[in-house]
């Protein structure tokens, strides 16, 4: 098992490599950094802007592998991701973002995997009861509604709250209040109220998906043979579906859950744009609007090495849930 | 058991005046609008063996499944089961769960998908005792160890750790059946036990049957299509036809004097062992699907002796004593005793153009020495090579035009790796591949491509050889378009085809899922037959079909090779099948054929100690038969293809050698047999160095 | 001579000639389950009011009017007005227009991409497998809005087709995936193995036995992507990455609207709410299908095959 994680870990690394790459190519293509230093007040002279895209290692003149070998040097050899366009350390930002992403991934995703699980398990046993069609029905309107909608609801509800209210009762911008006093209890009250609707988005998308797919192979389960000896052994309905059925149908969860974060990480982005996280998503997006492509490739490692870790994640999961793929 | 009782011994024909241990009275089942089960009534007493026969659809599995109360939801249950006087229909789970394991067992068909794969056996085993009984956890892991003793598995210790998946399908069941009587029940039903096995792996796990119900006194339901292991295991048949129970007799009883026109037809239709027969007797028609059928007798439209009355009334399950039939003519049949061919039409099959001597006819397929290893792999996402699988290790093959070569060998011996090789029409590892004097190794592109024209597959499922989304006429023109003949000409050729094949043009506009097991594989045949072969390889042809389906399939066969005058390659685990239809026979264990010669003298003087175990472990519908055999039991699964050994590689199963002194056993040890001949001019080779004398 | 033979020539049954046989199973099972129903009379009135909406209102969806500025839904502004006095209605037909369009043809796009990269890999295997499938690894690595976000600069003026295809060509790696699996078992089905030992060549063994195969996982795919495209549609347009001035779709107008939404609610809550209805009313068709169309399901229970991981899109 630890060979076949080793072996998994080293096709990730070489995907990893060829796929920032590419992204570094791309970035280098798409983005106009020259443009943007052209478009300022006074306008500067060409060898000016030259001197200062090249001290930036984002001039297009340089020809696109050289600037990669360059920017990669930096990378692993000296942990340095580059200067963003206002000449400011990538990493330096890089770093102060990262918490407050993972915070949110981390918690939605494993929060919106537990429900979806529990839910998707349950409505398969109350098979076409009432909470079944609930649930199906919800999670139905769930699936149809884009992350970026979710958050913008939920966010409309809150400040409708706070208009009906007359102050705040839920906060919907910041991962925190600023300058507040008060211990560090206050502070975790602080952060948990704020880490509510940004998580509450991210996590009902993945209760959704979880709950429709775990239903489903629920009840692929209970016409099985194994739970029909279960039974004929003498467990009672509700404990063989416990005990056999229920471990058995989550195998195929964690292939999903390498699948669903791809969706949940880009949810994040746009959950941050909307609450005013200062994250890597809302990075990204103010990123690509200045044209500045040392901070877009930033993100994007940082995407593919969340991504490739979900993937590791699943695998392993995959292998401690399965004996079958155990070697 | 003393061989063959003419008159059923008394306790059989007068029950006990006990009450039954379990008694099933009018026990109706329907799934949705149509009854799969209509009005069963059985009795089980302790310590007798209960055979229920059928076929496909007969409602014998779900009637076993509706006496545990195992059906799933969907299921309407009406009727009466009563275990030891107690009603279980209607009982609520709680108290069904008290009596599943410890008072009625069950040992399912699929023994792979019937574990829990993420669960160690030992695991599983354990969780049987401790339900019922208050074992801690190492009390009930000792018991498993010792369950799994009893049933023979080998080093029982390490076995408990293992998962389903590392087991093989002989050793899984024997696991099911130690966890079937871990709580000593007084029933152990059993549906299709043996289905999924080999027939040497099907003999071992009949005996540990035997042994589990002498152990724990159990009585037991062997449900079963299988007439063989029913009369070698039964005390008591019940037939089941179309939902309902139609004869029901002390075993020796029914094989003697079948007092049911479709119960004769079984027996009538399964082709022996024990004699060469002409055609074989098949039922006609098909049965019907539930909820079909009018208001009379259900095998009334099949039944040769149906008369008016038959299609008015469905006669009930009547008689005197023990012996009771559905039938209104069953005291005529009681009386007379016919043989299946007297109340069946026969087909007659044209004779077979005498051939002429075997050497002067042209060799249509000519195999050397083939070899053919695979990687081994392990791990399910990233392969990675461990060894190699031999998987075919020095195979030899002969077919001359008109003959039916018979090749015969358990899962895993290499008959499969074998026809696809062959049919790969390329070189081979090693060996020598000649079809119809062209060398494979030697062929380009195009003429590999035109003699795929003459070299045609029939498969075994009948379900998966044919695309489910073409309709039968393109199915059956697929390989004349292959083989670029005219669409025009192709199409005008189709509806001769389906003739051929006794089915009818107009179908060729229908799909797949229209017609039945049998028709599909008509149907196959037909295609197979378009491009006009000269030799046909049929893989298991009959093995997906009921008896009295597959009997009509395989006169089909016999009467187009005697008109075509094909050359076949007759692949098949079923022995009486080969035996019926084949001129010669190729016995293959472990990658590496170990008999050959015509049927007559391999069946009836096999030289090699496989042979003769594989032979002694096919169950003979014939109770008396049956019981007067000796048997020839292999210890043990096959061996590992990943391992070449040294010597014989038969040795560590061979009874033959476990009996020799050490001094002869070198031999075996350390030298390969070669094909040698029985005697001078006699068509019979066996590799083996102490072969049975003549 | 062949009395055995025809004797079992009678009980195929008799009626309809054969294709309805399947059709018919197919349109029984759709009738029963309500949903695909309910979701197609949806999509129906939904495409029905796209494209004749414009024909209802004397309203053009780009004229500004000054003088009625962010009135409420009225009898004469159905939907009311924005801040330059734009007819609400108007324009959210016309943007409910091309979100239709666009996730029809990225469904389209992408599930014949799908289709054929998945069939290959599962079919020819060895090294054509391993690239494609490391391609699809790849792709897979980014979430596709970092690339189409990327790549949208670059896009300004070459209008929304271009994103169409930007959106199909980030939208197939994991229906190939599962196409590739499906491939690589009826590969191994006897009637794949009969017709390749027959001599039928690969592509033709592709075309003729694998896609048709497979066909009831694509129709089921391709409808659920329609509703998936929309969906990164309206995501990407409302970050400003997608469809763009004078364009508009449910994205743009959504973006448009977000400001206002909690005083002026017309501006937001129409838009948002016909693509809720849209993209559901197309789940339940998809959901539908794949419970109708599996050969492998049960009449009432759901498919057991191939499932494909539904991805939660942006």
């Amino acid at each position: 098992m630890i060979r076949y994680l080793a072996k998994r870990l080293s096709y990730y690394a070489v995907l990893l490599v060829v796929a920032v790459f590419l992204a570094y190519a791309l970035s280098c293509t798409a983005l106009g950094p020259r443009a943007y230093f052209e478009a300022k007040q006074p306008r500067p002279s060409a060898a000016a802007v030259d001197r200062q895209l090249t001290a930036l290692n984002i001039n297009d003149r340089t020809p696109v592998v050289e600037r990669f070998a360059t920017w990669a040097d930096g990378l692993v050899f000296h942990a340095d991701l580059g200067r963003t366009i206002h000449n400011t350390s990538v990493n330096e930002e890089f770093g102060r973002r990262i918490w407050v992403s993972l915070r949110l991934l981390l918690i939605g995703s494993l929060l919106g995997m537990a429900l979806g699980v529990a839910g998707g398990a349950w409505s398969a046993v109350k098979q076409y009861r009432i909470s079944d069609r609930t649930l199906t029905v919800f999670s139905f309107v769930l699936l149809s509604t884009p992350v970026f909608l979710v958050a913008l609801l939920l966010k409309n509800g809150a400040i409708a709250a706070k208009n009906a209210a007359g102050h705040e009762v839920i906060p919907f911008t910041g991962y925190e209040t600023p300058n507040l006093a008060g211990g560090l209890g206050a502070h975790l009250g602080d952060w948990a109220l704020h880490l509510l609707l940004p998580t509450l988005s991210l996590a009902l998308g993945g209760l959704a998906t979880y709950s429709r797919y775990q239903r489903s192979t629920m009840l692929d389960v209970l016409g099985s043979d194994y739970l029909r000896t279960a039974e004929a052994k003498g467990l009672t309905r509700t404990r063989a579906l416990l005990k056999h059925g229920l471990r058995t149908a989550v195998i195929p969860m964690s292939t999903m859950f390498a699948y669903s974060f791809l969706g949940i990480f880009t949810g994040a982005a746009f959950t941050e744009t909307i609450f005013g996280w200062h994250g890597m998503g809302e990075w990204f997006i103010q990123a690509i609007n200045e044209q500045d492509i040392n901070a877009v490739v930033a993100v994007n490692l940082f995407a593919a090495v969340v991504i490739l870790a979900a993937g590791f994640l699943a695998d392993a999961l995959h292998a401690a849930l399965d004996p079958r793929v155990r070697y | 058991m003393t061989p063959a009782p003419v008159t059923p011994a008394p306790p059989l024909t007068e029950p006990p005046f006990t009450e039954p241990l379990l008694a099933v009275r009018d026990l109706r089942v329907d799934f949705g609008p149509a009854p799969a089960v209509r009005g069963v009534d059985l009795e089980l007493h302790r310590g007798e063996t209960l055979g229920i026969v059928g076929e496909s659809g007969s409602g014998k599995s779900v009637t076993a499944l509706a006496v545990l109360g195992l059906l799933p939801g969907t299921a309407r249950i009406g009727g009466s089961v009563r275990l030891e006087g107690r009603e279980l229909v209607g009982l609520p789970g709680r108290e069904l769960a008290r009596i599943h394991g410890r008072k009625v067992a069950m040992v399912f068909q699929d023994p792979l998908s019937a574990f829990t794969p993420v669960y160690r056996i030992g695991d599983q085993i354990a969780e049987a005792l401790r339900i019922h009984q208050p074992l801690d956890r190492a009390a009930a892991r000792g018991r498993a160890a010792e369950l799994l003793d009893l049933v023979g598995i080998p080093a029982p210790g390490r076995a408990l750790d293992s998962f389903p998946h590392e087991f093989s399908g002989g050793m899984r069941q024997r696991a099911m059946i130690a966890m079937a009587i871990a709580n000593d029940p007084d029933i152990l039903l059993a549906d299709e036990p043996t289905t999924a096995l080999d027939v040497t792996i099907q003999a071992q796990v009949l005996e540990v049957l035997r042994t589990a119900q002498r152990e724990t006194g159990a009585a037991l339901v062997l449900v079963s299509h299988d007439l063989g292991v029913i009369a070698g295991m039964a005390d008591r048949v019940a037939v089941m036809y179309a939902g309902r129970v139609v004869e029901t007799a002390p075993v020796d009883d029914l094989f003697a004097r079948p007092r049911h026109p479709y119960t004769l037809g079984l027996i009538g239709a399964a082709p022996r062992l024990d004699g060469r027969g002409g055609p074989l007797v098949p039922i006609p028609g098909n049965p019907p699907a539930p909820g079909e059928g009018g208001p009379g007798c259900p095998f009334a439209p099949r039944c040769p002796l149906a008369e008016g009355r038959c299609r008015t009334a469905e006669p009930p399950l009547a008689g005197a004593g023990a012996h009771l039939a559905a039938c209104v003519r069953a005291d005529e049949l009681a009386e007379r005793g016919p043989a299946p061919s007297e109340v069946y039409p026969v087909p007659e099959l044209p004779a077979p153009a005498d051939p002429g001597p075997r050497e002067g006819r042209a060799q249509v397929l000519a195999v050397t020495g083939l070899t053919k290893t695979f990687p081994q792999l392990k791990g399910a996402v990233f392969k990675r090579k461990v060894g190699e699988v031999y998987a075919v290790d020095g195979v030899d093959l002969d077919i001359r035009r008109g003959e039916t070569l018979g090749l015969v060998g358990e899962s895993g011996s290499g008959k499969s790796t074998t026809l696809y090789e062959l049919l790969r029409l390329a070189a081979p590892q090693a060996g020598r591949i000649e079809l119809l004097g062209q060398d494979t190794a030697r062929l380009d592109p195009a003429a590999a491509h035109r003699l795929r024209g003459r070299l045609q597959i029939v498969f075994q499922d009948p379900m998966a050889s044919l695309d489910p989304r073409m309709p039968v006429g393109d199915i059956v023109a697929e390989p004349l378009h292959a083989q670029a003949v005219p669409r025009e000409e192709a199409a005008r050729r189709v509806p001769a085809l389906l003739r051929q094949v006794g089915l009818e043009a107009a179908h060729a506009d229908r799909y797949p899922h229209q017609f039945s097991g049998g028709q599909r594989q008509r149907i196959s045949i037909a295609r197979a037959l378009a491009v006009r072969p000269d030799l046909l390889v049929l893989d298991e042809p009959v093995s997906a079909l009921d008896v009295s389906i597959q009997a009509g399939v395989l006169n089909l066969l016999q009467r187009l090779k005697a008109e075509l005058g094909l050359a076949y390659l007759f692949v098949s685990h079923d022995l009486s099948v080969i035996r019926h239809l084949a001129d010669r026979v190729s016995v293959m264990y472990l990658g590496r054929t170990v008999e050959t010669g015509a049927v007559a003298e391999v069946f009836e003087r096999p030289r090699h100690p496989y042979t003769r175990a594989l032979l002694s472990a096919v169950p003979l519908p014939d109770p008396a038969a049956e019981r007067a055999r000796t048997k020839v039991l292999l210890a043990g699964d096959p061996p590992s293809p990943t391992v070449r050994r040294q010597g014989c590689r038969f040795r560590a199963r061979c009874p033959v050698y476990a009996a020799l002194d050490a001094g002869r056993r070198t031999r075996c040890e350390q030298e390969e047999p070669q094909a040698a001949e029985a005697a001078p001019g006699v068509d019979h080779t066996a590799a083996c160095h102490h072969p049975e004398g003549r | 001579m062949t009395t055995t033979v025809l004797t079992d020539t009678v009980p195929v049954p008799a009626g309809d000639p054969a294709p309805s046989g399947r059709l018919r199973l197919v349109l029984a099972r759709l009738t029963a389950a309500r949903g695909v129903l309910v979701g197609a009379a949806i999509v129906l009135l939904l495409f029905l009011l796209a494209f004749l909406g414009p024909y209802l209102t004397p309203w053009d969806y780009a004229t500004p009017n000054y003088t009625a500025i962010r009135q409420p839904p009225s009898a004469e502004h159905w939907f009311g007005t924005n801040g330059i006095g734009q007819d609400v209605f108007a324009q959210t037909v016309r943007g409910l227009q091309k979100s239709l369009v666009i996730g029809l043809l990225v469904a389209l796009f992408s599930t014949v991409l799908a289709s054929l990269v998945g069939a290959c890999a599962g079919y020819f295997g060895g090294w054509t497998d391993r690239a494609l499938m490391f391609l699809v690894d790849l792709m897979l690595i980014f979430p596709s809005f970092l690339i189409i976000a990327i790549v949208s600069p670059k896009l300004r003026g070459t209008g929304w087709l271009a994103f169409v295809l930007l959106l199909g060509l980030f939208n197939w790696m994991i229906t190939a995936r599962v196409v590739r699996s499906m491939t690589l078992s009826l590969k191994e089905r006897e009637f794949v193995r009969a017709a390749s030992f027959m001599g039928v060549r690969p592509f033709r063994i592709i075309l003729r036995h694998i896609l048709p195969n497979v066909s009831s996982f694509l129709i089921i795919d391709a409808t659920i992507t329609v509703g998936g495209a929309v969906m990164s549609e309206a995501a990407l347009s409302y970050f400003g990455f997608g469809v763009r001035a004078p364009d508009v779709s449910l994205g743009t107008l959504l973006a448009a609207g977000t400001g206002d939404a909690p005083v002026f609610p017309w501006l937001f809550y129409f838009a948002a709410a016909l693509l809720v209805l849209f993209v559901l009313a197309v789940n339940l068709i998809g959901d539908g299908l794949r419970d109708a169309l599996d050969p492998t399901a049960d009449a009432g229970r759901p498919a057991r095959t191939a499932r494909r991981p539904r991805r939660r899109n942006p």
